[in-house]
C-alpha cells in the first residue's frame, strides 16, 4: 500500500480541519461586531440574515444559480452558441410514445409507482411482523443489511442473480438456478424488455427495504400501548386494530417515506446504468442525461432532459415540506 | 476578554490562509508520476502493468493507471473538470480526433519541441498507423498495440472429429454452416453482452462484412456519415449476417438469449466443451488470451483460425482492424516519457509475449509472438492487401453507440431491420455535425 499521496496531502488536510472552523468563527465574531455599530432597533432584523448569510451563499452558488444556469443553457443548441428557444424541449418531448424521452419518462413512472409501492409495502409488512417476536433486532439488521452497499454494487449482484445459461446447462444466476427447482427453463431477465424494468425495480426495492423498515418500525413504537390495549378491550380483532388504529397513526409517516422514495424513484440511475445501460428498453431520465451529456456532448438536449427531471420532482418536494410540517406541529 | 479572543481568532485565520497557500506549491516530489486512463481490465490490466514496470523501474516515475470499460464519458467528465489524466489510451479513435480537434490533445510531432523522436518513429511505423494519429497533419495519436478482427476461430479437434474442412470461400463457409446444422449442432457462437458497451462485439460482423462486400469506398464514406444506414449497401450487410445468424438465430448456440446475455470474453467458451456446443468463433485476435487463461487451450491443438473468407471476391483480403490509441492531454516531463516508452517495441513485446496483442512497429522481431498463431495473426495484418480501421471506433461516440444497440435489436428481432437502420440514419444526421 502506497501512503505517499496520503501523505502529501496532510498540510491540506490540517488546513482545512484548522482555516475552515477559524474563517467562520472570524465570520461570526466579525458579523456581531457590524451588528453592534448598527443602531439597537435593525439589529433584531439584521442579526439572522449575518448567521443564515453562508448557508445561504452556498446553497445560492452550488444549488439555485446551476438550475437557472441549466435551465437557461437548455434553450441553446447542443454547442451552447445559438440560441433555440424551446427546440430541446420539443425534441425531447415529440415522438410519443417511444420517441424523444418518452421510454425514460414511461420507465420514470414504472419506477415511481412499482418502487414506492413495494418498498412501502414490504417495509411496513417487516415492520409489523418483526414488532411481533422477540428476535426483532437480528432480523431487523439483516433486512437492513443491504443499505450498507452501494447501489453500484446492488446492480452488480443482480446482475449476477439474474444471469443466464441455456437450458440444460448448469444455472449460475441464483433466480434461473431457483426456476431449475420447479422444473421451468431459464429464461432471460434483464435483456428481455418484458421484464427487464421489473427486474431492476426489484433490485433497487431489495437495497432500500431496509429503509422504509426502520423508520416505519420507529413509528410504530411510538404508538402508545393503552391505545391498543383499549382498542382490544372494545372488542377489536388485531386485523381491525392495523387498518384503524396503527395506520392511521403510522400514515404521516407512511406519507413522508413514501414522497422521500418517490424523489429516489425519479432520480434512479445507478442500478440502470450498471445493468443494462438503458438497453432493452429500460431507459430513465437520469441516465439519458447523462448519456446525452457525456456520449453525445449535447448540452441543451442533457439540459432540457434535466430540467424535465426537476419539474416532476418539484411538486413532490413540496409535499413532501408540507406533510414534514404537518407532521412537526402534530408533535 | 473579548478582544483578546478575537485576536486570536484573527491570527489563527491568517495561519490558515498562510498554510493552503503554502501547501498548493508543494505537491510535486521524487521523480512524479504519471495518470493513465484506459479501458482494461482482469488478466488485460495485468498485462499493461507488466508493461509499465521496467519503466517505473528505470525512471523512478510512478504511473497511476485508471480503468474503466465507460472510457469516452469519463475522459470527457473529467476534460470538463479541467483534471484529465496526463495520457489517455482509447480504443476508439474518434473521441481523441475530436478532441484533437479542439485543441484538447498535446501534438506529438511538433517541429520546436517534439515529444517523440519523429525520425526513429517514422522509420518504425507504417505511413498507414502514423496517418491515423493524425489530425490535420499533426500527429496526435500513437498506437502501441494492435488486433486483428475478422477471425474466425475454431477447435481443430472438433472439425477433425467431423471431417469438416476449413472454409476458402464465402460459399463454402455457407456449405460449412448448413453441413454442421444438419449435424444437430448449432455452428456458431456469438455474444455481444459487454456492460456498457454491449453490442460492440455483434458491430464487428456487420463491418467486416461492408468491408470485404461492399469495398473500402463504400466503408470509408459510411463511417464519415456520408452513405446512409439505409443503403442498399449498409443494408445488405445486415442481411448477410442475418445468414449467419440464420431464422430466429437459429444458427448460434443458445440463440438470441445466449447471444445477447453473454459476455463477449465467455463467447467462445461453448467451443471447448465436449461435445462442442458450437463449432466457429468470430472475434479479433485478443480472445486467444481468454482461450488460454480460462479455456486452458493451447494454441495450435486446441484452437486455431481462418480468416472470414471474402464475401465480395472484388476486395478479397479485406481486413478491418484496431488499434490502442495513445494521446497525451497534459504536458508533462513524465507523460513524455513514458509515450516515448510505449512507441518502443521493447515496451510492446511485453504485452505481445504475455497474449492477446500485436505490435504495429515495423521494427518488432516476429520472435516475440508468443505462439504460431499469433504470429499467423500479425501476418495477416501485414499481409492485408485492403486493411481499414475498425469502423464503429472511427464514428463519433454518438453514432458508435446507436451502432451497438442496433446490433441488439437486430438480434431480437431481425424482422425491425428497417425500421433499426431508419433509426440509425436519424442518428447520423444529427451525430456529425459536432
Amino acid at each position: 500500500m502506497d501512503f505517499s499521496q496520503l501523505l502529501a496531502d496532510v498540510p491540506t488536510l490540517v488546513a482545512v480541519i484548522v482555516g475552515v472552523p477559524a474563517v467562520l468563527a472570524a465570520y461570526i465574531v466579525g458579523g456581531e461586531y457590524v451588528v453592534r455599530l448598527l443602531p439597537d432597533k435593525l439589529r433584531p432584523s439584521v442579526r439572522p440574515w449575518i448567521w443564515v448569510g453562508p448557508a445561504l451563499a452556498f446553497v445560492g452558488f452550488f444549488l439555485v444559480y446551476p438550475v437557472f444556469g441549466t435551465a437557461y443553457r437548455s434553450l441553446f443548441d447542443l454547442s451552447g452558441n445559438s440560441f433555440v428557444g424551446l427546440s430541446n424541449y420539443v425534441t425531447q418531448l415529440s415522438g410519443f410514445p417511444s420517441g424523444g424521452s418518452w421510454i425514460a419518462i414511461r420507465n420514470n413512472v414504472f419506477w415511481l409507482v412499482f418502487f414506492t409501492v413495494l418498498v412501502l409495502a414490504f417495509g411496513l409488512l417487516f415492520a409489523v411482523l418483526t414488532d411481533r417476536v422477540s428476535y426483532e433486532s437480528p432480523i431487523k439488521s439483516l433486512i437492513f443489511m443491504p443499505m450498507a452497499i452501494s447501489f453500484v454494487a446492488i446492480a452488480l449482484i443482480w446482475k449476477f442473480m439474474y444471469s443466464y445459461q441455456p437450458p440444460g446447462e448448469p444455472q449460475t444466476g441464483t433466480v434461473n438456478a431457483l426456476l431449475g427447482i420447479f422444473h421451468q427453463d431459464p429464461r432471460l431477465w434483464v435483456q428481455d424488455p418484458n421484464v427487464a424494468n421489473q427486474a431492476l425495480i426489484v433490485a433497487a426495492v431489495w437495497g432500500f427495504v431496509g429503509f422504509a423498515m426502520v423508520i416505519l418500525s420507529a413509528a410504530l413504537k411510538g404508538i402508545p400501548g393503552d391505545l391498543l390495549e383499549a382498542a382490544r378491550v372494545d372488542g377489536a380483532g388485531e386485523l381491525t386494530i392495523f387498518r384503524r388504529v396503527i395506520f392511521p397513526l403510522m400514515m404521516p409517516t407512511i406519507v413522508v417515506v413514501g414522497t422521500t422514495l418517490v424523489i429516489f424513484a425519479l432520480k434512479a440511475f445507478d442500478v440502470v446504468y450498471v445493468m443494462t445501460n438503458g438497453n432493452y428498453d429500460t431507459d430513465v431520465l437520469a441516465n439519458r442525461m447523462y448519456k446525452l451529456l457525456t456520449a453525445s456532448q449535447d448540452f441543451g438536449d442533457a439540459s432540457a432532459v434535466a430540467i424535465i427531471l426537476v419539474a416532476a420532482v418539484i411538486p413532490v418536494l413540496i409535499f413532501n415540506l408540507r406533510q414534514f410540517r404537518a407532521v412537526e406541529a402534530r408533535r | 476578554m473579548m478582544g483578546l479572543r478575537l485576536g486570536s481568532i484573527r491570527a489563527l485565520a491568517f495561519l490558515a490562509v498562510a498554510a493552503v497557500v503554502a501547501c498548493g506549491g508543494a505537491a510535486t516530489q521524487g521523480k512524479g508520476s504519471v495518470h493513465v486512463l484506459a479501458v482494461w481490465s482482469g488478466s488485460e490490466q495485468d498485462s499493461f502493468k507488466a508493461v509499465l514496470q521496467p519503466f517505473q523501474d528505470q525512471t523512478g516515475i510512478k504511473v497511476e493507471y485508471e480503468s474503466t470499460r465507460d472510457v469516452d464519458a469519463i475522459l470527457q467528465t473529467r476534460l470538463q473538470a479541467g483534471n484529465p489524466p496526463e495520457i489517455a489510451s482509447l480504443p476508439s479513435p474518434a473521441t481523441l480526433t475530436k478532441l484533437g480537434g479542439q485543441g484538447k490533445l498535446i501534438q506529438l510531432d511538433s517541429a520546436s519541441n517534439p515529444v517523440l523522436d519523429m525520425s526513429t518513429f517514422n522509420s518504425q511505423y507504417a505511413q498507414g498507423w502514423i496517418d491515423l494519429g493524425k489530425i490535420n497533419g499533426k500527429l496526435y495519436e500513437i498506437f502501441s498495440w494492435a488486433a486483428v478482427k475478422g477471425l474466425v476461430w475454431y477447435n481443430p479437434k472438433n472439425f477433425a472429429a467431423k471431417n469438416y474442412q476449413v472454409p476458402a470461400s464465402w460459399q463454402d463457409l455457407i456449405t460449412l454452416q448448413n453441413t454442421i446444422k444438419s449435424g444437430g449442432t448449432t455452428p456458431w457462437c456469438i455474444a455481444v453482452e459487454s456492460g456498457a458497451a454491449s453490442g460492440w462485439a455483434g458491430s464487428d460482423w456487420v463491418k467486416e462484412i461492408v468491408l470485404s462486400q461492399a469495398g473500402p469506398d463504400v466503408y470509408n464514406s459510411w463511417w464519415q456519415g456520408k452513405t446512409k444506414w439505409s443503403d442498399p449497401a449498409i443494408k445488405s450487410a445486415w442481411q448477410t449476417w442475418g445468414t449467419i445468424l440464420g431464422p430466429n438465430n437459429s444458427n448460434v448456440y443458445g440463440g438470441k438469449n445466449q447471444i445477447l446475455a453473454t459476455n463477449f470474453a465467455n463467447g467462445g467458451d461453448p467451443m471447448f466443451k465436449t461435445p462442442p456446443k458450437c463449432y466457429m468463433h468470430n472475434q479479433a485476435s485478443f480472445i486467444t488470451d481468454n482461450f488460454v487463461k480460462q479455456d486452458k487451450a493451447v494454441a495450435g491443438t486446441d484452437f486455431k483460425f481462418f480468416p472470414l473468407p471474402d464475401v465480395n471476391s472484388q476486395y478479397a483480403g479485406a481486413h478491418v482492424g484496431a488499434g490502442d490509441a495513445f494521446s497525451m492531454l497534459k504536458d508533462t516531463s513524465q507523460a513524455r516519457a513514458l509515450i516515448k516508452y510505449l512507441t518502443t517495441p521493447e515496451a510492446q513485446a511485453i504485452w505481445v509475449k504475455r497474449g492477446g496483442k500485436l505490435s504495429p512497429n515495423k521494427s518488432f522481431d516476429l520472435a516475440n509472438y508468443p505462439d504460431d498463431i499469433t504470429r499467423q495473426v500479425a501476418q495477416v495484418m501485414t499481409g492485408a492487401k485492403i486493411f481499414a480501421f475498425d469502423a464503429g471506433d472511427l464514428m463519433p461516440t454518438d453514432m458508435k453507440n446507436a451502432y451497438w444497440k442496433a446490433v441488439l435489436d437486430f438480434v431480437s428481432d431481425q424482422s425491425k431491420l428497417d425500421s433499426i437502420l431508419a433509426n440509425l440514419d436519424t442518428i447520423q444526421a444529427k451525430a456529425y455535425t459536432t
